[in-house]
């Protein structure tokens, strides 16, 4: 294979960007939802989720 | 199937969304690794670039998603000046990282593609620095959405800014017509057709598909975490003021955040 250095850098900086961006959604949304999870086991919620007077 | 109107609801979005993500991304798994092993093993090298053609089953895709990407921002600008749509603003906010990761991609291995090939990692050729100007405004918007505290403040003023990048998009796609670049003139969708044999158009197409079905999955996974960012902001708000004044207090800006429409 010619210029194997090349294709391989190409692969290479694709799968960090690819994985990079899994990781991120992954753990954004993780880090989201576990939030969310810990103000609604304090007693912490929107308005539309409140139990009706 | 839920229509796009009952979609806007962001709870349906999000029940709708935990059932699509996980066919998506196998599908996407399973055409990219499809479509590697054609780039890869099964494709033959061209007759002139040889085997840094294969870089092309990379470039290609990203290059386009790059571009798609802004498009679909732009769609979601409209969505958020004109339709006040609760989604928009949380799909362009969320495309924007994704989009800029794709153009960064692009702009590699479009550099590491141009050395064996122009004898340069990079040139000032109208295609390349539109290109290179994508990334930048992918970089602006991102860091003008995390300048304001209120989201729906942010989200007009960024949607406007969207609209008017635009105009970089169709100067990307024709730069190659309008000008003498050094970087090829189009060569996959053109009239008369593809000038691209088909043993390398398979593993093109493919790996187009897959990068296609990852970046739905990742679109889909980033919005659904914006849009409980959001909820988590407008819980906080609403912890943040005294009792009295919460149930006294008209929705200012708690309703003000697009996903309190939920």
């Amino acid at each position: 294979m010619t210029h194997l250095g090349y294709i391989l850098a190409a692969y290479g900086a694709a799968f960090i960007v690819i994985v990079g961006l899994i990781l991120w959604v992954w753990l954004d949304l993780a880090a989201q939802k576990r939030k969310l999870a810990r103000l609604d086991r304090d007693g912490t919620r929107r308005r539309s989720r409140r139990p009706a007077a | 199937m839920p229509s796009l109107t009952q979609l806007a609801n962001p709870t349906r979005f999000l029940d709708f969304s935990g059932k699509l993500i996980p066919w998506f991304a196998a599908a996407a798994a399973i055409v990219l690794a499809v479509g590697l092993y054609y780039g890869l093993f099964a494709s033959p090298p061209d007759y002139q670039q040889g085997d840094t053609v294969r870089i092309m089953y990379i470039h290609v895709p990203a290059a386009m998603l790059a571009m798609g990407c802004y498009t679909l921002m732009a769609a979601s600008a409209l969505g958020t000046l004109v339709w006040r749509h609760p989604l928009a603003d949380v799909a362009a906010r969320s495309a924007a990282p994704i989009g800029a990761a794709f153009t960064l991609l692009g702009l590699i291995t479009g550099s590491v593609w141009g050395k064996p090939m122009w004898g340069a990692w990079w040139v000032w050729d109208a295609r390349l620095t539109s290109f290179l100007v994508l990334f930048i405004m992918y970089l602006g918007l991102i860091a003008l959405w995390r300048a304001f505290d209120d989201p729906a403040r942010a989200s007009r003023i960024v949607a406007v800014l969207i609209l008017v990048g635009f105009v970089n998009i169709p100067i990307i796609k024709f730069s190659v017509d309008w000008w003498n670049t050094l970087h090829q003139s189009e060569s996959i969708f053109r009239m008369g057709g593809p000038t691209i044999d088909p043993s390398m158009l398979r593993p093109l197409f493919l790996m187009l598909g897959g990068f296609g079905l990852l970046f739905a999955t990742l679109l889909m996974g980033a919005m659904r975490a914006e849009i409980y960012r959001r909820r988590v902001r407008t819980a906080q708000l609403v912890a943040a003021r005294p009792r009295a004044s919460v149930a006294a207090a008209t929705p200012v800006s708690a309703a003000a955040s697009p996903a309190s429409a939920s």
